[in-house]
């Protein structure tokens, strides 16, 4: 049966059998339905979620269509909660599943969405920090949450428009990159566990962009012209910078920005408004290009300097998670990607107490930003990853 | 979507089917007899004809003067109507700057209040409820004070299905010379609405809620009854409520008012035992569950519960699932992260208040429909209590 999921490929003994506790599949009652798998289809109002979904109804499942309501930051000059884009999202996911001719329930996230990402963002960037809130969204939301209702409603399967595949190699689920490299999206979903993996569908897994665009045009879907949507969904506008300025103006303290000896160049308007790397919008007038090295939230100061002094071969890591549930013991070489967009770079992991790890790199790293997820790769098998802390030159 | 033909719809305090015979009465107002019911000619006539007669077959049903009926786009409208015009006139007299309400009303008049305490500076009186979510008379009577203008307490809960004491409340009003409103939204068709037996001054309906079509509702206003028109323009509806008429929804309105007062006592005896066996079933199969809302003063369609420690919002999904249609308190209310602010006003716990779940019958129930949500909703809530 799972050979009708294009994204779920099975070695040669199947589909393991280590499904425990799944609830047994259920027609529905009282209705004329196929006796197929029930699987929940996260909406967004977007494409790519919407083909995912129609590829699923092809296929044959039982699909209930399934959208997040979750915190957004209120448009200026409205005064209740809900009016940032929200509503027309949930009406264009809505458009989908009337078209599907699905059920559509609106679950809600509010609150946990709120502690978990909207305070999780403003505590990373008070704490100097640049973070992604994508990644704990996933963890505690999307797979977490809404995995939960739709495990509770009788959903063998939660399936998401994310370019990622998910494959059983001898009783184990690996996470692999999605097909189409452009559009990859593995590095948001290294959090994922086993338990998680048994029960996640990725139909974009084998597709491109190109090719979601274009299922979407044959069969006319409603939403196939859609644009892409924005980095943080949350924000009335996009501007994350003005979003912290109003939600936590104590975090825009002016401060000096110094060079690596000390010496004051300049001031800067605030911390959150700088990640490493950045060479935009420093407002300092020097003869070389100069670039931020670090951030310093005790001091509330940014050091720069320039090129030659970005590059960084070492960096510590927290919250190690690895997909296979197996905590490694001993040194290993693997890939990584220290951000989203970033080149995979070959580097060697040493494992530390308390779930941490070093990270060697093979070549000096000129933007390893504390707050950004560090995943590992072995070739497009994701193996796992966790959050960088702080980075350095070794002296070697 | 298009709906499977055996579903079982147990939510009829959100909507209900428009009955053959309203459909039938609206259906000359569309194309045939389609005048705007202001214009002096012939059609306009004719249209002014129906909309009067409409008038007075709701009057006769509410015993009350055909003068005191104001059809509006809907029953939360009639309310805005009712609440915005006797505030507007407290400020114009200059006499009165208070309100007393109860903290169980429905948006349309908590919001309302809250609004003409933020933007008109209205002080207001909450009147607290006891564990069934009623009001306690004397309570009101407390609660009114040299310059209250308005008294506003639902007739029916729509989440918890409680009726309040709305003679008593209205004689206190009556005998304080306070006006009072009452909502009977979910009322009509259910419990008798003899106006000129209670002491009501403002009153609002919504046809949907009785077999008539969505998008109209009625505001009673008692002649004489202080009024500015919140909004303004042509003379329709003597200036109450400008704006051409829906001629055809209120023919619709008030024919479906008529047949539900017409059925009222025998489908009232009808869907009670229904009620009762529903009740009684869920309290006695699934463990750590309760009747939310008085045990006898309740609508005798509306059943209502609480199950500690599992979502409502949960079960109404799961119950769709299974082709049975309900609701997690008000329909309005779906959705909301918090445990219902009915039930937290009844001093229900946040471990129950979230677990609240709304079955409401109507014409097409019978004992089947209620055997099969006794099949079903047990092992739902098992499960997700195991879930969870």
């Amino acid at each position: 049966m799972m050979d009708l999921c294009g994204s779920r490929m099975s070695d040669s003994t199947g589909r393991p059998s280590d499904v425990e506790g799944s609830p047994e599949v259920r027609t529905g009652a009282n209705d004329g339905r196929r006796f197929s798998p029930r699987v929940f289809a996260a909406l967004s109002g977007g494409v790519d979620s919407a083909v995912a979904a129609v590829l699923l109804v092809e296929r044959g499942f039982e699909v209930i269509g399934a959208m997040l309501r979750l915190w957004a930051e209120p448009r200026p000059g409205s005064a209740r909660a809900d009016t940032s884009d929200a509503p027309e999202a949930v009406d264009r996911a809505r458009c989908v599943a009337d078209w599907l001719n699905i059920p559509f329930y609106l679950i809600d996230a509010e609150e946990p969405f709120k502690v978990h990402v909207v305070d999780y963002l403003v505590a990373e960037y008070a704490a100097g920090r640049t973070p992604n809130p994508c990644v704990p969204c996933n963890r505690v939301i999307r797979f977490g949450l809404l995995m939960e209702r739709s495990r509770a409603l009788g959903a063998e399967f939660l399936a998401t428009g994310h370019y990622a595949r998910v494959r059983a190699v001898a009783g184990c689920y690996q996470l692999l990159r999605g097909r189409d490299s452009r559009k990859d999206q593995s590095y948001f979903l290294h959090t994922l566990d086993q338990q998680q993996l048994a029960h996640v569908l990725f139909p974009l897994g084998e597709l491109t962009k190109g090719e979601v665009r274009a299922i979407a045009r044959r069969s006319g879907l409603p939403v196939a012209e859609q644009p892409e949507s924005q980095d943080i969904c949350f924000l009335a506008d996009g501007d994350y910078r003005r979003f912290l300025a109003h939600q936590a103006p104590h975090l825009f303290r002016p401060g000096p920005i110094l060079d690596t000896s000390g010496q004051v160049l300049g001031q800067h308007q605030g911390l959150p408004g700088y990640t490493i790397g950045q060479r935009k919008g420093l407002g300092i007038t020097a003869p070389e290009p100069l670039y931020v090295l670090a951030i310093e939230p005790a001091d509330n100061a940014i050091i720069v300097g320039p090129a030659e002094e970005m590059g960084r071969d070492e960096c510590l890591v927290e919250e190690m998670h690895y997909i296979d549930g197996k905590m490694p013991t001993v040194p290993f070489q693997a890939t990584a990607q220290i951000r989203y967009r970033a080149r995979p770079t070959p580097v060697t992991i040493t494992p530390l107490p308390d779930r941490a790890a070093h990270v060697r790199f093979a070549s000096p790293q000129r933007d390893i930003t504390p707050g950004q997820y560090l995943v590992l790769y072995d070739g497009e098998i994701v193996l796992g990853g966790g959050v960088i802390c702080e980075s350095r030159q070794s002296m070697l | 979507m298009t709906l499977p033909e055996s579903r079982v719809y147990l939510d009829h305090s959100a909507t209900t089917p428009v009955h053959p015979h309203v459909v039938e009465a609206m259906a000359p107002y569309w194309s045939e007899c389609f005048g705007n019911s202001a214009s002096s000619h012939a059609f306009g006539q004719a249209a002014a004809s129906a909309l009067e007669q409409a008038r007075q077959t709701a009057a006769d049903v509410l015993d009350c003067r055909p003068s005191e009926i104001v059809f509006t786009g809907s029953g939360t409208e009639a309310i805005n109507l009712a609440l915005w015009g006797v505030a507007w006139a407290a400020r114009q007299s200059g006499r009165g700057n208070h309100i007393v309400t109860t903290p169980v009303e429905h948006h349309a008049v908590g919001r309302t209040v809250e609004q003409l305490h933020d933007l008109l500076g209205f002080e207001v009186t909450q009147v607290p409820v006891d564990g069934y979510g009623r009001v306690d008379p004397s309570d009101v009577a407390a609660a009114v004070r040299p310059g209250t203008v308005l008294v506003s307490v639902m007739v029916a809960n729509n989440e918890i299905g409680t009726v309040q004491r709305i003679f008593r409340i209205g004689r206190v009003c009556r005998e304080r010379g306070v006006l009072f409103h009452t909502d009977a939204v979910q009322a009509a068709g259910r419990i008798p609405l003899e106006l000129d037996e209670v002491n009501v001054d403002l009153l609002g309906l919504s046809a949907h809620k009785f077999y008539g079509p969505k998008g109209v509702g009625l505001l009673y206003v008692r002649r004489g009854t202080p009024f500015v028109p919140p909004i303004t323009g042509g003379a329709q509806e003597r200036g109450r409520r400008p704006g051409t008429v829906d001629v055809a929804g209120a023919v619709g309105l008030a024919t479906a008012l008529r047949l539900a007062e017409g059925e009222r006592v025998a489908e009232c005896a009808r869907l009670r035992p229904l009620r009762d066996r529903l009740i009684e079933g869920v309290l006695e199969s699934i463990p750590d569950s309760r009747l939310t809302g008085h045990p006898v003063h309740r609508l005798a369609n509306h059943a209502s519960f609480a199950f500690r420690g599992v979502e409502g919002e949960s079960i109404v999904l799961h119950l769709d699932l299974e082709g049975i249609a309900a609701s997690s308190g008000a329909a309005c209310a779906d959705g909301e992260p918090n445990p219902s602010f009915v039930l937290t006003a009844m001093g229900i716990s946040p471990d129950w208040g979230i677990g609240s779940l709304r079955l409401t019958l109507g014409h097409n129930n019978d004992a089947a429909d209620v055997a099969r949500v006794l099949e079903v909703l047990p092992g739902i809530v098992e499960r997700l209590r195991a879930s969870g």
